[in-house]
């Protein structure tokens, strides 16, 4: 997919070489100065205060060591947390592609209304996460949402059940929203990825008698590698820093029953007033970010190269 | 005409049944939200509920504006997407133009550096971002609110634009170059009119996701009348007898502009988020 845009460029993209760095200076300057501002300085901020004994505001730092990390690891919370994150990043993801595969590959067929079809799925990617997440706990609601409404004419239930704050529930619920508004997104990249597929191709093998099913799974499928990797990698980050959802629907709460480690981080240090342990957790945080972040730009590499 | 008519297959009448019933369950959140907008208050907690609103109650779209502070959350979101659209637009421009047409030392590094930013959400960092905002003892303002969503936002600009940069020949600049232009007046008057769609993206692009932000504006804000939108409807929740209607008339207003913002710049999205590695 790659090398065939590559192919498509004008042969000779007249570029001046070895520009002087100090030439560039005016030019990305700016750009640089905001992205060490917003970005590098609170990366900074966050692990030198991990290092120290402090409160959220407080200006005096005192070095403690690993201190907070130790604090961190003896929080018994923790680890329920933790494991709780995989379940919610890794369920997410999964159910996010396995819906979005035959998504994509619906809304790339050609069909009467196709482009009121893909303006629909524009609702959940467009619209405040906030706002998602306030009218799916109104509908989830347990005696004022067409949930259970629904179900109770279909039978399915006699008594109105509260699907976000019950605890064998509420999990699921939140999960199901983060999949809901991360679809959206992951279908375009997918449907991006099958638009590139050169139609000859596609073609070619079905004028050799290929069923679409062979077609999809012999051709389509191995060229939407790069889409899929793509998707995933930047759903991995998504997802894992996902915030609104839980911190409106449930505040993770009852107790941190539905928190994940970004949330529970959060309520540490604005809530609980423990900026050691917050601090601690959000450098572990970040790594995992990172981690993500790096194999991310792997993959996108080539392109980047090219640009 | 009598050959389309032909084609029309029993899969293909499965394909647009399918597709217009998943169409219908990514709306209906935001229709259902918009039938509660316009129920009573009393209507909302009669059991058992409705579907319909049985009353269509289109005066809460009046008495909002009286009965909630949506109008200052409105401006203060308003404030401070535009300030930070404009500020991308001028630091991003540049720096997609020039790294689209020169190549020079620490060019790589800079645009893993940008790549990587785009990667990066505020979440993780808020706890950073809090110490810094209090640092320059810019607690609870906009300015602080501005600069913070340029920055995040940042990325997905230069990437985009520098993709269109890079698809508009030189050649036509060179022209420009030779009749007499500098290189900032070709930029002005030859390449960014072309550019224009990609302009328009970024500009769309980071307005929504400014006027979106919760993260931040929840953690630096705290007068009320400086809150955005999306952390100011939250107060409802508080409140022991939650105004639903009202919530949620908010909640369309603040939501329907930038539902269409967003599909006028569909067909452009994908690659300015995927670094254009997939389109």
């Amino acid at each position: 997919m790659l090398k065939n845009s590559a192919a498509k460029r004008p042969k000779k993209l007249k570029v001046s070489h070895n520009v002087s760095l100090l030439s560039a200076v005016p030019w990305i300057g700016p750009a640089l100065l905001l992205i060490l501002l917003v970005v590098i300085w609170p990366v900074i901020e966050l692990i030198r205060t991990s290092f120290t004994d402090i409160s959220l505001a407080g200006s005096l730092l005192d070095f403690n060591g690993l201190t907070n990390y130790r604090d961190l690891l003896a929080n018994a919370d923790l680890y329920p947390v933790a494991k709780r994150t995989l379940v919610w990043v890794f369920g997410i993801v999964f159910f996010t592609v396995l819906l979005s595969l035959p998504l994509a590959q619906l809304i790339n067929q050609n069909f009467p209304g196709r482009k009121y079809v893909r303006w629909a799925m524009i609702f959940p990617w467009a619209a405040s996460v906030v706002m998602t997440s306030m009218i799916w706990t109104w509908i989830l609601d347990a005696y004022s949402g067409e949930l259970n409404l629904t179900l109770t004419h279909l039978g399915l239930i006699s008594e109105p059940v509260d699907w976000v704050n019950n605890p064998g529930s509420s999990f699921y619920f939140l999960m199901w929203v983060a999949v809901f508004v991360s679809v959206p997104f992951t279908s375009f990249v997918l449907l991006a990825g099958l638009q590139s597929i050169p139609a000859d191709i596609i073609e070619a093998a079905s004028v050799d008698g290929a069923t679409s099913w062979q077609i999809y799974r012999r051709i389509k499928f191995p060229l939407l590698r790069n889409a899929l990797l793509i998707a995933t990698m930047i759903n991995l980050i998504n997802v894992f820093n996902s915030f609104p959802i839980i911190w409106v629907m449930t505040r993770g709460g009852p107790g941190y029953d539905t928190d994940t480690t970004t949330t529970f981080a959060y309520k540490l240090a604005f809530i609980e007033s423990n900026m050691g342990q917050s601090t601690a957790l959000g450098v572990f945080n970040f790594m995992i970010i990172l981690v993500i972040v790096g194999f991310y730009l792997r993959i996108t590499k080539a392109t980047r190269t090219e640009l | 005409m009598s050959t389309k008519v032909k084609k029309i297959t029993g899969k293909k009448v499965a394909t647009i049944v399918c597709a217009y019933f998943i169409a219908w369950l990514f709306v209906y959140p935001y229709i259902n939200m918009f039938l509660t907008s316009v129920k009573s208050h009393d209507e909302l907690y009669a059991t058992p509920t409705t579907y319909l609103p049985r009353v269509w109650q289109w005066r809460n779209y009046i008495d909002v504006w009286d009965n909630a502070p949506i109008a200052s959350f409105l401006k203060s979101s308003l404030i401070v997407s535009l300030s930070a659209t404009i500020l991308v637009l001028i630091v991003s421009v540049p720096a997609a133009y020039f790294i689209s047409r020169y190549r020079f030392k620490m060019r790589g590094p800079f645009l893993l550096l940008v790549l990587a930013t785009q990667m990066f959400s505020p979440t993780a960092l808020i706890i950073g971002i809090f110490r810094e905002v209090d640092f320059f003892k810019l607690l609870d303002s906009y300015l602080a609110l501005i600069i913070l969503n340029a920055g995040f936002n940042l990325a997905f600009a230069i990437w985009l634009l520098s993709g269109f940069f890079s698809s508009i020949p030189v050649e036509i600049e060179e022209a420009a170059l030779i009749d007499g232009c500098t290189r900032m007046q070709a930029l002005r008057r030859v390449t960014l009119p072309i550019a224009l769609p990609g302009l328009v993206t970024a500009v769309i692009f980071t307005f929504v996701a400014a006027w979106n932000e919760f993260t931040i504006a929840l953690t630096i804000m705290s007068s009320v009348d400086k809150k955005p939108i999306p952390v100011g409807i939250t107060q409802f929740i508080g409140q022991y007898d939650i105004a639903w209607e009202f919530l949620f008339t908010s909640t369309i207003i603040a939501i329907i502009p930038v539902v269409i913002l967003f599909i006028s710049i569909e067909k452009y999205l994908v690659g300015g988020l995927t670094a254009g590695s997939v389109k």
